[in-house]
């Protein structure tokens, strides 16, 4: 009865329970059951064709791949099935959650070929609109996982990201220059940042009010100055967009070279952030500090860490994580800055480090999907599904409710994540 | 009843060790803490104003042009720009003094509502902020931040003009109170899921009630366009105007819109009072709010008060969104609130999260808010005033920046912390 599976996964002991390994199998057949309806709606000799070159780009080009909807489905269908039952009746132990993510992939896989059964559908095209929707949610994502790291909140991504995006679109235009207007939605957003550090790490109020107040103050800023002299001098809102580097002969390989490497600078930074936080702060001893700072910033100070002076860094460097992931969407999609243009993108950031567990590699793939779930949405309306837009826009947030309700395993907050530090 | 009475003891003196004072001795002090604790407000709320005066300076074009003239008509510009600024501050949100006593002396019944309405409309822009700042002011008692009143004002919103417009045949005595309770029902759901994760799983509040408003404006987004659209909208998100037997009565013909909502409000905030500090429940709600290990041993149900708080602040964030749509809108678009329940965590910290302050809060919020529409005349956007309400809750949030400013000592006993949670230190 009381059969446990202990998974050791990176020194952290956790205990599966049987109920947790139950309702996980009980999901994936229901899965499984979701999409043997999809089979049920197609038809034999329906083909889903899968356009694998995104349009308008003739470098790494590669042929359409042709689905069989209805027998794909079923195998698809019964392999859920069967997965979810061996979930139920053994447990896949510590692959449970990759064999999870496996099911989620298939069932998504799914969702599309029963959707483009009949019709066509540029795949690779989709993806690269994910991967741009991804940008400012991975940004905003890293932003936040640099600040919580080291134990401030910061749900004021969103605001620095609108103020950011408002600066690039300013500057941009009057230098006519986007790399000035970069940089200085960087300056602006860690500007805020800083406005954040100071009080909630110096005066110590409540980081949540602190948040709440940077995102009431730049929404106001940006509306107001927007109202006032963007709207009016058009002038002033029209600023050069970074265009479409292609990276020489990584660009030429099909299906990746369009997605990663013949694209916007912002995926760049976005990919190189990556690898730098991801390594900074789980390989390197400035990591490892800022790390112990959002643990225990007590024993930190014994140590003779500077919490304070880790703290300040942390949430500048996650001002100008914002301040970037803001300045995409003038400089590097829109080419004009319109009031809230952010639209909750900063909130579903938020929401993807937490997806994302706290990691930049988690955040990461969190953005993405939320990025690909965004994509997803605009593309149902044109292939005639009937499920309303908005119901997939809300699926990140429901998702991170999920995850954060512990029903697919617990993430990790940082100990001290929203405590001020009170040096005795 | 009578079994609740030694918990009630236990509790005070749980309250007494956690605010270091007897009842008795804080009833002495009452006064002078009175007079101390609205130093803050005021100076923040001044200097709020001030901050905000040197916004317009700074963005106003006639300030820049004057100063390429001279140095003495520069500074007369900016002195005449704050003056110009405030004074159509002042009328647009308190009428101008001079037309209301001359209207007065006419006695022109007519004349005199026109030279109030400025006042009136004041009033109609204060009670969503009064309902929304009471839901958060309720939750910060209850040691709960509901940042989520947004979401629910949008659901009580959606709720209460499905009310309006699908039922049909009722008296204005019964359908328009029917709405109304729809509206706080679905703010209470709204409120209700977030609650009860919490208190199940130990989810933080703060990150699902945020996840709740996006999902609360996506779902709106999709009622107006789907279910709730009007017919012959063009798909234009907005839905039909409501049944006349749902709305909540205006006392005077358009366009003056004062009406009965600004006194259910005013109700309310008596029943929020009466709730926190009259009854059993209230002070269980603040005693988990205090101190939730002291609640737990005094054999208080930790997970059936903060779902309850959470519930009730929900409640009232959904009233908020049925008012506007009973009382003033008449029907529901995607521009319902510009932001209530993100401003109102400003005036519920501003009123220090007591219904009497949040109504003064809210009745200067609203102020704001109304006299900003007359600054739109002088092309000083209205954002303006969401620029003052950030530096309001900044300095309300901090005193310690007001004490520095204004050189005020520090007051002998450690003050009051206004809320006093954290991301980590509520969870499980």
């Amino acid at each position: 009865m009381a059969t446990s599976t202990i998974v050791i996964h990176r020194k952290k002991v956790e205990v599966i329970s049987p109920t947790r390994q139950r309702a996980t199998g009980i999901i994936e057949i229901l899965l499984g059951v979701l999409i043997f309806l999809f089979f049920r709606r197609t038809e034999p000799g329906m083909v889903a064709r899968f356009v694998m070159t995104p349009g308008g780009l003739d470098r790494g080009a590669a042929p359409d791949w042709l689905i069989p909807a209805y027998s794909t489905l079923l195998v698809l269908a019964i392999l859920t099935v069967i997965l979810g039952l061996v979930q139920v009746w053994r447990g896949f132990g510590r692959w449970m959650n990759l064999v999870l993510s496996v099911v989620v992939g298939l069932t998504v896989f799914s969702f599309l070929t029963w959707a483009t059964a009949g019709k066509s559908l540029n795949l690779v095209g989709m993806l690269s609109a994910a991967i741009l929707l991804g940008v400012p949610i991975i940004l905003g994502a890293f932003s936040g996982v640099l600040s919580e790291r080291a134990g401030v909140v910061n749900i004021a991504i969103e605001g620095m990201m609108l103020m950011a995006a408002m600066v690039g679109a300013l500057v941009g235009s009057v230098t006519k220059n986007m790399w000035v207007g970069l940089l200085a939605a960087m300056l602006s957003s860690m500007l805020l940042a800083l406005i954040h550090g100071v009080l909630s790490i110096h005066y110590k109020i409540n980081q949540i009010i602190s948040g709440t107040v940077i995102n009431i103050f730049s929404a106001g800023l940006s509306s107001y100055l927007s109202a006032k002299f963007l709207q009016t001098y058009q002038q002033l809102n029209n600023p050069p967009i970074f265009p479409r580097i292609p990276i020489p002969l990584l660009a030429d390989i099909p299906v990746i070279g369009p997605l990663f490497f013949n694209t916007n600078l912002f995926v760049y930074i976005m990919l190189i952030s990556l690898i730098v936080i991801q390594v900074a702060l789980f390989s390197t001893r400035w990591g490892l500090r800022l790390r112990a700072v959002g643990e225990h910033p007590k024993a930190a100070d014994t140590l003779g860490i500077n919490v304070f002076a880790t703290r300040y860094m942390a949430v500048l460097l996650s001002g100008l994580m914002a301040g970037i992931g803001g300045a995409f969407f003038t400089l590097g999609s829109v080419g004009r800055f319109d009031e809230m243009m952010t639209a909750g993108k900063g909130f579903i950031g938020l929401a993807a480090m937490i997806f994302g567990n706290w990691t930049p590699l988690g955040a990461f793939g969190a953005g993405l999907l939320f990025g690909f779930a965004d994509s997803v949405a605009t593309k149902l309306t044109i292939l005639g599904t009937g499920i309303p837009t908005q119901f997939m826009a809300m699926a990140p947030y429901i998702v991170t409710m999920i995850v954060l309700a512990g029903v697919v395993g617990r993430g990790q907050m940082p100990a001290a994540d929203g405590t001020p530090y009170e040096k005795e | 009843m009578s079994e609740n009475k030694p918990k009630q003891d236990a509790g005070k003196v749980f309250l007494e060790e956690v605010t270091g004072q007897s009842e008795e001795a804080q009833r002495i002090k009452g006064w002078r803490k009175t007079g101390r604790t609205l130093v803050v407000p005021l100076l923040a709320i001044f200097t709020g104003l001030v901050f905000g005066a040197i916004f317009i300076v700074v963005t106003s074009e006639d300030v820049y042009a004057a100063f390429r003239v001279s140095f003495g008509s520069g500074m007369a510009t900016v002195w005449k720009t704050i003056i110009q600024s405030y004074q159509a501050l002042f009328t647009g949100a308190l009428g101008d003094p001079a037309r209301i006593i001359s209207a007065l002396q006419s006695g022109n019944p007519l004349e005199i509502r026109r030279a109030v309405n400025p006042i009136l409309e004041s009033l109609v822009n204060a009670t969503p902020y009064i309902f929304a700042g009471l839901a958060v002011a309720l939750g910060f008692r209850s040691g709960l931040f509901n940042i989520g009143v947004e979401g629910q004002l949008f659901i009580g919103a959606a709720a209460a003009t499905a009310v309006g417009i699908f039922v049909k045949g009722l008296p204005q005595i019964i359908h328009a109170p029917l709405a109304f309770l729809a509206g706080a029902l679905g703010g209470a759901l709204w409120g209700f899921i977030p609650g009860w994760l919490k208190a199940k799983t130990g989810a933080h509040e703060v990150i699902n009630t945020i996840m709740m408003n996006w999902i609360a404006f996506r779902l709106t987004e999709w009622l107006l366009s789907g279910p709730l659209t009007r017919p012959g909208s063009g798909g234009l998100p907005i839905s039909p105007i409501i049944e006349k037997s749902a709305e909540i009565p205006q006392f005077f013909p358009p366009p003056i819109r004062f009406h009965l909502g600004f006194f259910i409000a005013l109700a309310f905030a008596y029943a929020v009072h009466w709730l926190l500090f009259k009854t059993t429940w209230g002070f269980d709600l603040r005693t988990v709010g205090a101190n939730p290990n002291a609640a737990k041993y005094a054999g208080m149900n930790i997970t059936k008060n903060i779902v309850l708080a959470m519930t009730l602040s929900g409640a009232l964030a959904g009233m908020a969104g049925a008012n506007q749509i009973l009382a003033v809108n008449r029907s529901m678009a995607l521009g319902l609130s510009p932001g209530y329940g993100f401003d109102s965590i400003a005036l519920a910290l501003l009123g220090n999260s007591t219904p009497m302050g949040v109504v003064l809060a809210s009745l200067l919020f609203g102020a704001l808010r109304n006299g900003a529409t007359r600054m739109e005349l002088l092309y000083i956007p209205n954002d303006i005033i969401s620029i003052i309400q950030a530096l309001i809750l900044a300095f309300v949030a901090a005193p310690a920046i007001i004490r520095t400013i204004y050189r005020i000592r520090v007051p002998k006993e450690a003050e009051e912390a206004v809320f006093t949670g954290s991301w980590g230190g509520g969870n499980k």
